[in-house]
């Protein structure tokens, strides 16, 4: 049911971990639905330097995580904003109509962090 | 896809035709073909197998050849067992237990929408429904009450004699659908006191798409499926030669490596149970120990989701499941580890392992080792599982 790229982002997603340094983080979903997103942000000069992600939930979540990860790394704050969830299914080669949700949760969680930033700033 | 090196722990899911029964059943589509409802030779040939094959089944169950009605499998036979039972307005209640198979509860649900009254008997966090339960819930307008036999997630085998003899004491039919037991435990009708039960060849090593429902002689049911005089005019359509004669002969020969397989599976599974137990911290073991069926396993692990689990195994050629193979579609956690009290989380979380007589101890050990690894990596993603890790040490540091 999943694109060979979505396994492939799974099987070996990038910016894992958590950011000790993170300047923002964004949490979102909740165990019950069965996906948690977290990202971490840190921002200089209004550029993304770094991020990374937590993610409990299924393949697709996990592989969108990573996915959007990579889009907004060394984007401006600005930039990052406009991310929708779109770009992270066109990055997956696409996700089956029932995991888009998915792709909505990740662009929710990078707002969340951004919104986290502009609070302590 | 090639199965060299690939271990398939999914038997609960389908098995594979055993060959001896494979071969049993090849003359029957090209050379004997007839239609059995031919008054001529070949059709006679096709009766005569059909006839060997409801005898063979009908001896193992130990109940009349008349009591034996073939169906297209599992799900026809349950929905005919739930919608063929006359509803009046004196008696317009079903009961099914909450841990139903899809194919028992989309069916009492549209027998619900028809007008019914549906009650789900809950059952306990060990994953049985409580004979005190049903007497609570039951009255003089159940028409019927349906409890499966052993449950295809957690393999739970129910007190099916006792919930029949509370459902008869207040003038319902019990039918029970034994899908996941025949083949694997000892299953007779008539011990049991039910009047209705299903199988389905496919999970003892027979053919997909041919099943059974046992239905009591005496039974007032109306038929599902109408069509031509086939079975006793009970089930209409082209009767399905070579599939009656797989299912046949695969439950034959289940019925007589029975002792064999169940000590075999069991083995298999017990040592799996205690690899994972030993080698893989926060699992919990789902469902009782005890009254289960033989080749089931069923863990949640916490701090991770199931399908990405199973889909790592997968990678690594290991075939297992997420709650049943029909709900892998859905985005829902299992209802049976919703039933029995489990948080969604939890429920989210679990996996079903399902052994088979062709499985090996190495394979065990391989699986218990990818599946140790792979939950290790999954967790390593999880924020609960990091924040776990910290309030952890926050307490010991
Ligand atoms: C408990 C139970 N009931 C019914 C079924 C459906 O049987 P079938 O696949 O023959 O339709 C299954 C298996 O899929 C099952 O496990």
């Amino acid at each position: 049911m999943y694109t060979d790229k979505v396994m492939e982002i799974f099987s070996t997603p990038k910016n894992v971990g958590e950011l000790k340094d993170a300047n923002g983080i964004g949490n979102v979903g909740n165990a019950s639905c069965g996906d948690i997103m977290k990202i971490f942000l840190r921002i200089e000069n209004n550029i993304i330097q770094d991020v990374s992600f937590l993610t409990f939930g299924c393949a697709a979540a996990i592989a969108s995580s990573s996915a959007a990860t990579e889009i907004i790394k060394g984007m401006t704050v600005e930039n990052a904003l406009k991310v929708t969830n779109k770009q992270v299914v066109e990055a997956l080669g696409g996700l089956p109509q029932q995991k888009i949700h998915c792709s909505v949760l990740v662009e929710q969680a990078i707002k969340a962090a951004i919104a986290d930033y502009k609070t302590r700033l | 896809m090639k199965n060299a090196n690939k271990i398939y722990f999914d038997h609960s899911a389908t098995t594979p035709v055993d060959r001896e029964v494979l071969k049993q059943m090849l003359p029957y589509f090209s050379d004997t073909f007839g239609n059995a409802s031919s008054v001529h030779g070949f059709g006679r040939s096709a009766v005569s197998a059909v006839d060997a094959a409801r005898c063979k089944v009908a001896e193992i169950l130990d109940v009349s050849p008349k009591e034996i009605y073939f169906t297209s499998g599992g799900t026809e036979a349950a929905n005919w067992a739930i919608k063929g039972v006359k509803l009046t307005e004196k008696r317009n209640r079903i009961m099914v237990s909450a841990i139903e198979h899809s194919a028992v509860l989309a069916a009492a649900k549209q027998v619900k929408k028809d007008g019914a009254e549906l009650i789900l008997l809950p059952v306990t966090s060990e994953g049985f429904v409580q004979p005190s339960s049903l007497e609570t819930l039951i009255n003089e307008q159940t028409a019927l009450v349906s409890v499966m036999l052993a449950n295809n997630e957690i393999g739970t085998i129910q007190p099916v004699k006792e919930l029949a003899k509370i459902a008869h004491k207040a003038g319902a039919y019990f039918y029970t659908d034994a899908v996941q037991a025949v083949g694997s435990i000892v299953v007779k009708p008539r011990e049991l006191g039910v009047d209705m039960l299903s199988l389905s060849a496919h999970k003892f090593y027979g053919p997909k798409g041919i099943g059974v429902l046992y239905i009591r002689a005496g039974t007032h049911v109306d038929k599902l499926i109408c069509g031509g005089h086939q079975e006793r005019t009970m089930r209409g359509g082209t009767t399905n030669v070579p599939l009656i004669v797989g299912l046949a002969a695969a439950l034959e020969k289940a019925a007589e490596n029975q002792q064999d397989n169940l000590g075999k599976v069991s083995k298999l599974r017990d040592y799996f149970v205690r690899g994972v137990e030993k080698n893989i911290p926060y699992v919990i073991f789902n469902g009782s120990m005890k009254n289960r069926l033989p080749q089931n396993a069923n863990f949640s692990f916490d701090f991770i989701e199931g399908e990405a689990l199973l889909l790592l195994l997968d990678h690594a050629g290991i075939a297992c499941s997420t709650g049943s193979a029909c709900s892998n579609e859905s985005l829902e956690p299992s209802h049976v580890l919703l039933a029995m009290g489990k948080s969604s989380e939890k429920a989210h979380g679990s996996l079903r392992f399902s052994f088979g007589i062709h499985n090996t101890k190495k394979e065990i050990d391989i699986a218990v080792k990818v599946l140790a690894e792979a939950v290790a990596k999954l967790r390593s993603y999880s924020p609960l599982y990091h924040e776990f890790c910290k309030e952890v040490n926050h307490v010991h540091g």
